[in-house]
């Protein structure tokens, strides 16, 4: 199939087809309103379910019920919608179920403004809501990377058992970028296996429910969870390193779009001599740790870029264990760094600091140089 | 080519981030790679709307742009926000149609095309857009004219009545844009 020209929010609507994910149930909020927009379009065409729930507290209630009698779901939202879902989010991710949804944020905290942000990483990695549970947590950089990550959720969902959420912004929301999705154009349904509410006639009764009043069983259902989360750990770790074939004087941390903006201002200063890596976690939770700490052991210091204030910034600080300096530039409320912005702090931070001398090799723990200066 | 970017604005509803993705899809088609990124604030029609469109032979860094190398604006508030923006030695394409106010960037190419005139002789004066485009086009040559024709007629398949105006109004456009860039050399 050739390439297409699509905004992210179609893209990832598409994408979903063609996992052969055919219910959507969710509630419009700027900025990723297309999804649901294109799939009570599209969902139609191919023989799928779209509802509009009268609320963000509905939709995530019905993606319960829905991945509980065995069906492929998808919910999107933005982040004030996707906090008013995290209670069904914590009783989904309680009875195993896979469902797959997107926060494409926009900038907080409280209703916040509509332009891009990345405010929601430690909700979506460390808090989402009550309950010892983790989301799978995937984060794109651009349209396609969307798409393909979309389709990797379900998979992750189903394999697991677990929701995964893909999370983006409002620039990969709203932008137009070419796309190629793989056939066929509708993915084939989900096996219901033998955990799915299908109908137990002939068969003994299954159920699906969080409630567990008994307290040994209740600890042995989170001893249950978090083994599982300790495989997809082990399993399911993903990132991208580029520019370390050779040490470098800085590194240069981010993630989904935002990996794209210090991904220019990188090649402007390599171009000038400076030597700058980059490192970006795909998924954010399993939070890649050794890949962060291998690259940092490239580089002589490094540089964390969030549109947020400072979140990821404390993985990257346990990934590192106060081997490197830290420095952060972060952004909120709708103001994206510009690449300029980024080469900027790059030199701020190289010129107080002289790096060119600096070793690549992890300092002597004795000598730990922890003093972020964010 | 390595790669460019244009930033397009003006008001709501003049057809800016439709003449960007004409643009990009053309781009495309030519086997670059593109990325469209939109202002999408709280705006609707006659609020300000912008597009930007990298074109680049490598995967696109960052689509967010702030000093591009080309703008075209159909708004005065445009042209006061953005050309002070534009790098040295680029292309600034103003609506003297409906911008009443001349550009004092002496380091750039700045060209004044009636875009809504012009348009209006090419058969409809609601493709100004297309005429912007279209000078965008032929002083750039990043896309060639014959891919940007078969993006605006992939774009107005289902209005196949106003391919013509459209495609003649981008034509318009286009011979002021190769005329400004005889002009510069």
């Amino acid at each position: 199939m050739s390439k297409i020209l699509m905004k992210g929010n179609e893209a990832v609507g598409e994408a979903a087809i063609r996992a052969g994910c055919l219910h959507f149930f969710g509630y419009p909020i700027t900025p990723q309103s297309e999804v649901p927009e294109y799939l009570a379009r599209r969902l139609p065409e191919v023989g799928g379910v779209f509802v509009q729930a009268e609320s963000e507290v509905a939709a995530s209630n019905m993606i319960y019920g829905a991945a509980g009698v065995g069906v492929r779901v998808l919910t999107t939202s933005s982040s004030p919608g996707i906090s008013l879902m995290a209670e069904a989010l914590s009783y989904i991710a309680a009875c195993e179920l896979p469902v797959v949804l997107v926060n494409m944020m926009r900038a907080g905290p409280g209703l916040g403004g509509i332009l891009p942000a990345q405010g929601d990483y430690l909700q979506a990695t460390k808090g989402t809501a009550h309950g010892d549970f983790h989301l799978i947590v995937l984060a794109p950089s651009s349209v396609q990377e969307a798409v393909n990550l979309v389709m990797r959720a379900f998979e992750l969902a189903e394999n697991y058992r677990n929701p995964v959420m893909v999370i983006g912004d409002g620039m990969i929301g709203q932008m137009m970028e070419p796309v190629e999705f793989p056939e066929p154009a509708v993915g084939k349904p989900l096996d219901p296996g033998d955990w799915a509410l299908t109908g137990c006639k002939d068969r003994p009764r299954r159920i699906v429910n969080s409630l567990y009043l008994d307290p040994e069983a209740c600890n042995r259902h989170n001893f249950k969870l978090t083994a599982k989360w300790q495989r997809i750990t082990e399993a399911e770790q993903r990132s991208e390193s580029v520019y370390l074939d050779e040490p470098c004087d800085i590194l240069l941390t981010s993630f989904g779009m935002t990996y794209r903006i210090c991904k220019t201002a990188a090649d402007e200063l390599r171009a000038e001599g400076i030597k700058v890596g980059l490192f970006r976690p795909i998924t954010l939770a399993p939070f890649p740790y050794q890949a962060c700490r291998a690259a940092a052991d490239r580089a002589g210091r490094i540089l964390d870029v969030e549109m947020n204030m400072g979140q990821m910034l404390e993985d990257v600080k346990l990934a590192v264990q106060g081997t490197k300096s830290i420095d952060f530039l972060g952004t909120a409320g709708g103001v994206v760094p510009s690449p300029e912005d980024v080469a900027k702090k790059i030199r701020e931070v190289l010129g107080s600091a002289p790096a060119k001398n600096a070793s690549p090799k992890p300092a002597p723990q004795k000598k730990r140089k922890d003093k972020e200066r964010a | 080519m390595a790669s460019t970017e244009v930033l397009m604005a003006g008001f709501g509803g003049q057809g800016m981030l439709l003449s960007g993705k004409l643009l990009a899809h053309a781009a495309m088609e030519k086997g670059l790679e593109v990325s469209w990124l939109p202002s999408y604030g709280p705006e609707m029609r006659g609020g300000t709307a912008n597009v930007t469109v990298c074109i680049s032979d490598k995967p696109v860094a960052s689509p967010y742009i702030v000093y591009p190398r080309a703008l075209l604006v159909m708004n005065q508030p445009s042209l006061e926000k953005f050309a002070p923006r534009v790098k040295p030695g680029g292309l600034i394409v103003v609506n003297s149609s409906l911008v009443p106010v001349k550009s004092d960037r002496q380091d750039c190419q700045v060209v004044y095309v009636a875009a809504n005139q012009v348009a209006q002789q090419a058969g409809t004066g609601r493709a100004a857009n297309l005429v912007m485009l279209g000078v965008y086009v032929g002083w750039s040559e990043v896309v060639s004219l014959e891919s940007t024709v078969r993006a605006i007629e992939e774009e107005f398949a289902e209005k196949a009545k106003f391919i013509p105006a459209n495609v003649a109004a981008f034509k318009a456009g286009y011979e002021e844009g190769r005329k400004a860039r005889g002009a510069k050399s």
